[in-house]
């Protein structure tokens, strides 16, 4: 390691703790991110319907499906509603400006603040996957190579998708606007209100093309122990590398 | 406070002046906001940029601090580019900007933790906070503090990677009197540890009683550089008499005196600004037509004073 990288590792470290430990501090992120995607899952695994083995989805239970989906949820939401908001807020605010005059790039704030999404993503996924396996008897992921891989491509969607709504955002509020616009289409996206798989043909090939319409049925496939399909890890880095350099191009600093 | 000393180029402490501003010119939209500004501060001076609002300042510390960079000119900070040489030259300068903030749910202690993190020498912040009398605070969150005790944090914030060169711009800006009052004998104690401050301001009293040196910047130009006495003395009404007359005085007369800047009338009392030439010619005036003068008052004229007749003289 060279002294430069040496010098920079601590402050960024430092940073990222104390973003950490704010996120901790914020009960809105808490439980949009952390609790309510496990509690969709337990409100929906408690209707009976939802526990019945179904023929048309290879004997799988619509719980099942539905495990991928509330980790779906989480990933959106800290993508599109959270970061953006602490995004723009830094810019609006100063803080970043504030940081450009110190040795240390504003842009590990923004890095931090992309890690810690990432990480509430994770803590969320291991909560529903838990809960699904305790309550619901939903079997953990069978291809778990495949299931972190499609979770990771995923959430770099997630994190890029929202790092563009920061990007055009001027302001908190039109970052909430915008992030409620992007926000129902991709929870369709991710089969909320119908899982991919139990979508009509036509649709679901359509859906299929967005970022987490591929991302549903990668980990879907991977939580029943397939390989997931390399099209839809392929769709999900296409977005990952089209979003970043959107992001990357239009942010601005001030 | 708590400097180390390390750090330091001997070199740059004793040639150079340690901020140098030649003529950097900023426009906006075709408007040129910075048009030229030229000073020099030396190493333990408290630099007072001083001017009304919009005319500058920010855009010109700003250049300094290397947030903008000048459209022309040239902008030297210890002998470094801001913008080219961004990362030394924060290692140097410590910077409170005029609009800023922290992360709301922030505290104090860990605002001081962080930052300090950011610097090869910091300071201790436990003393800089004692200093600084926001130790009651640190486990306070940025978001609940009052202006003063926020204002103090960013003092905090620019000192603490024990830098040779503070900028503070607006620093006491929506603070009270007695809070106010503080800052200023805390900014005399940065300076009285060798660190040289450049400072923005738009108080008069602020600048004259902290300043060795001030600019005074209008429209973008330099309309005036001197000491705060000097710049006094440069006004064309740097004395100013005032007298309710026992009798009418002839208007001619008065407009006559020598050195005058201005007679002003006001419910039968008369107001005169010009120099000590004027106080001897209206009191001899006065005598010659057995005038009594009563509430006779002789006062120098303020920076104040000085800083309207030197912004209007370019308007
Ligand atoms: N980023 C900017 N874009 C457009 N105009 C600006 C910008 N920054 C400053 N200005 C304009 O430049 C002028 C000087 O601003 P500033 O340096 O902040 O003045 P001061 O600090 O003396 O009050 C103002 O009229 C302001 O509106
Ligand atoms: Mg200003």
């Amino acid at each position: 390691m060279s002294t430069s990288t040496l010098s920079t590792a601590r402050p960024r470290a430092a940073v990222l703790r104390t973003e950490v430990r704010l996120f901790r501090r914020e009960p809105g992120g808490i439980f949009w991110i952390l609790m309510f995607p496990t509690l969709l899952l337990v409100i929906l695994g408690s209707i009976p319907a939802f526990r019945e083995s179904d023929k048309s989805l290879g004997g799988l239970r619509l719980v099942d499906l539905y495990v991928p989906v509330v980790v779906l949820v989480a990933m959106i939401t800290a993508g599109v509603q959270s970061m953006p908001q602490a995004l723009t807020g830094y810019r609006e605010r100063g803080i970043l400006r504030r940081m450009s005059t110190t040795p240390v790039r504003p842009s590990s704030l923004l890095s931090a603040q992309m890690l810690v999404h990432g990480l509430a993503v994770l803590v969320s996924t291991l909560l529903a996957l838990a809960v699904g396996r305790l309550v619901f008897d939903v079997r953990l992921p069978e291809q778990l190579a495949g299931y972190v891989l499609a979770l990771v491509l995923a959430v770099l969607a997630a994190i890029a998708l929202g790092s563009v709504v920061s990007a055009v955002s001027r302001t908190t509020k039109i970052a909430g606007a915008i992030g409620s616009a992007v926000y129902f289409p991709m929870m369709f996206c991710a089969g909320v209100w119908l899982p991919v798989q139990s979508m009509p043909h036509t649709l679901a090939r359509v859906v299929e093309l967005t970022p987490f319409g591929a991302a549903a049925r990668a980990l879907g496939q991977a939580a029943s122990g397939d390989w997931p399909g390399w099209g839809h890890l392929g769709v999900l880095a296409a977005w990952t590398v089209l979003l970043s350099a959107l992001a990357a191009r239009w942010f601005r600093w001030e | 406070m708590c400097r180390t000393g390390s750090g330091r180029d001997p070199r740059a402490m004793t040639t150079h002046p340690v901020i140098e501003v030649s003529g950097p010119r900023k426009s906006y939209g075709g408007r040129a906001v910075v048009d030229g500004v030229t000073f020099a501060v030396e190493e333990g001076e408290i630099f007072g940029i001083l001017g009304p609002n919009g005319a500058g300042k920010t855009t010109t510390v700003e250049c300094v601090e290397g947030l903008r960079t000048p459209d022309e000119g040239r902008v030297r900070v210890a002998g470094l580019d801001p913008v080219a040489d961004h990362e030394q030259v924060s290692r140097v300068l410590g910077a409170q900007l005029q609009q800023s903030e922290l992360q709301a749910k922030i505290t104090v202690r860990e605002a001081l933790e962080l930052y300090a993190s950011f610097y090869p020498h910091p300071a201790d912040w436990r003393p800089l906070a004692e200093h600084l009398d926001i130790t009651g605070q640190l486990t306070a969150r940025f978001g609940k503090l009052s202006g003063g005790q926020k204002q103090r944090l960013f003092i905090a914030l620019a000192l603490i990677g024990n830098p040779r060169v503070v900028v503070l711009d607006e620093l006491t800006t929506g603070l009270d009197p007695r809070a106010r009052r503080d800052t200023w004998r805390l900014i005399e104690d940065v300076r009285g540890n060798g660190v040289t401050v450049l400072l923005v301001t738009h108080f008069m009293e602020e600048a004259q009683r902290l300043c060795d040196r001030i600019a005074v910047i209008d429209k973008g130009r330099i309309a005036a550089l001197d000491t705060p006495a000097g710049l006094i003395r440069r006004a064309s009404g740097s004395t100013v008499i005032s007298f309710t007359p026992s009798a009418p005085l002839d208007e001619d007369e008065l407009q006559a005196l020598p050195a005058l800047a201005s007679v002003a009338h006001k419910d039968g009392r008369i107001t005169l600004a010009g120099t000590d030439e004027t106080v001897n010619a209206v009191i001899s005036l006065l005598a010659r037509q057995h005038i009594t003068a009563h509430q006779l008052r002789v006062t120098d004229a303020t920076l104040d004073d000085a800083f309207l007749d030197l912004t209007e003289a370019s308007a």
